[in-house]
């Protein structure tokens, strides 16, 4: 299968880069991965008449902790993330995560940013920044913005990026000490989208009382959904078993899957709540160890 | 409009004028006639067209031949010197039938030379996860397993396993 034909662009700068994305209006695509676009332009689901490739552009792929906040480039790979010792030490949730997303080839291809940007509900990551309470910086011709990720998704292949701005950067607060993350997805064979994921973040004081709880869903609603009913099931009392089955349940009513190859609705409610169950008492878990 | 780039195939420099649709495995494939590499899905799932791009493996059915420009690329041409000894992947698949039809082995050497290059001591959970791109409707994967197993061993110089085959 071959693309439609196009023009491509490798500006050497991010800000060339906006300069083009403005010049070229929504005739232009920004291609970090291309794990998704590129499939989508073979299949003609996709017809740019502009490709304008970031990787050339410096960086843009750094991981690194700055004042209580961790930074995470765009252009940083699946296998960055998969292999970060400092994401290791925070969030083991990107063990989880990378692990279950295609398979190691693609992962050194495809981008944080670029899942993210992509803006699709069934893409693993946006759940995982859901529950690590990330936001993302967006840039463009007058600078950049933060936006916090429950403002980030507004509908299928829709994000908050405008036209003439490019996803540049993740920022994920340190979790305070007493910290556990966790996800896991149910898939048909390896490198399948979720028939349902679940992405947890815990805090757990001293007194076994949970102080912060954050919980994104996969691939079980339009949008990426945030947990909100089960997460208030969880701050201010102890992670007791009822609790945790109220907060499974919550999950199960609250998403909204639609019936497809991977199964039924019923079924994909089912495992929501299933999974909801079982990465809380994962992420509680490392909480316990951290 | 054609781009003009520059890429070193298994060590050799070309310098290519393509156009920007053009993927990464036609220009291996037609541009510069090295049919080693497969086509086999053709969308980034069966792991037949897995090359080297500066080192890191990657399905050349899902990148362009622009995005290449400036990088180096290795191919299953480019892993042993013509008339020269196999690369212990090579070897590993002939002493332990890892390939039947042969149409997925170049893919999955590709994928296991980085793989061994991590770690060259993989334990069997590990190889297949390793491989869980590739696809073989062959082997089962078993023999693959083995083989992989085996220049493990090789490269690490150790006494490579029984190549005797199972009954079962």
């Amino acid at each position: 299968m071959i693309a439609q034909s196009f023009q491509y662009e490798s500006p050497g700068t991010l800000a060339e880069a906006i300069a083009l994305l403005n010049q070229y209006g929504d005739e232009a695509k920004v291609l970090s991965g291309g794990h998704s676009l590129i499939p989508m332009m073979k299949l003609r689901f996709a017809s740019p008449g502009y490709v304008i490739d970031i990787n050339g552009i410096p960086g843009l792929s750094d991981i690194k902790e700055e004042n209580g906040v961790v930074h995470i480039g765009a252009l940083a790979r699946e296998a960055d993330l998969e292999h970060s010792a400092l994401l290791a030490k925070y969030f083991p949730i990107f063990k989880d995560v990378t692990k279950l997303i295609a398979d190691p080839q693609v992962r050194n291809m495809g981008t944080l940013g670029g899942n993210l940007a992509h803006g699709d509900a069934a893409n693993d990551h946006p759940a995982v920044m859901i529950a690590l309470g990330a936001s993302v910086i967006i840039t463009g011709a007058d600078g950049e913005r933060e936006v916090p990720i429950d403002e980030f998704f507004y509908g299928f292949y829709m994000t908050a990026i405008q036209q003439g701005e490019i996803l540049t950067e993740i920022r994920l607060p340190v979790p305070a000490a007493g910290t556990g993350n966790a996800y896991h997805k149910l898939e048909r064979k390896v490198g399948d989208y979720a028939t349902s994921g679940v992405a947890v973040q815990l805090t757990i004081g001293s007194d076994g009382i949970v102080t912060a709880a954050g919980i994104g869903l996969t691939n079980v609603n339009p949008v990426p959904l945030r947990a909100t009913r089960s997460e208030e099931a969880l701050v201010g009392k102890p992670l007791t078993e009822e609790n945790i089955l109220l907060a499974a349940q919550y999950a199960s009513e609250d998403c909204n899957p639609s019936a497809d190859l991977r199964g039924s609705e019923d079924y994909k409610r089912h495992v929501t709540g299933v999974l909801v169950k079982r990465m809380i008492k994962k992420a509680a878990e490392r909480a316990m160890a951290s | 409009m054609n781009k003009t780039i520059n890429v070193t195939v298994n060590g050799a420099k070309h310098t290519l004028d393509v156009e920007p649709r053009l993927l990464l495995v036609h220009m291996i494939r037609e541009v510069l006639s090295m049919t080693g590499t497969h086509i086999g899905c053709d969308t980034s799932s069966c792991g037949a067209c897995t090359i080297l791009l500066d080192g890191k493996s990657i399905k050349s059915c899902t990148v362009l031949a622009v995005q290449a420009d400036g990088k180096s690329i290795t191919t299953i041409e480019g892993l042993a010197p013509e008339g020269g000894p196999l690369h212990p992947l090579q070897e590993g698949f002939k002493e332990n039938h890892g390939l039947h039809c042969g149409f997925c082995t170049p893919g999955m050497i590709m994928r296991c030379v980085e793989l061994l290059e991590h770690n060259n001591n993989p334990t069997e959970e590990e190889i297949r996860w390793g491989i869980s791109g590739n696809l073989c409707r062959c082997t089962g994967y078993n023999n693959i397993v083995k083989a992989v197993q085996w220049a493990g061993a090789k490269m690490r110089g150790e006494e490579t396993p029984s190549t005797e085959p199972e009954f079962v």
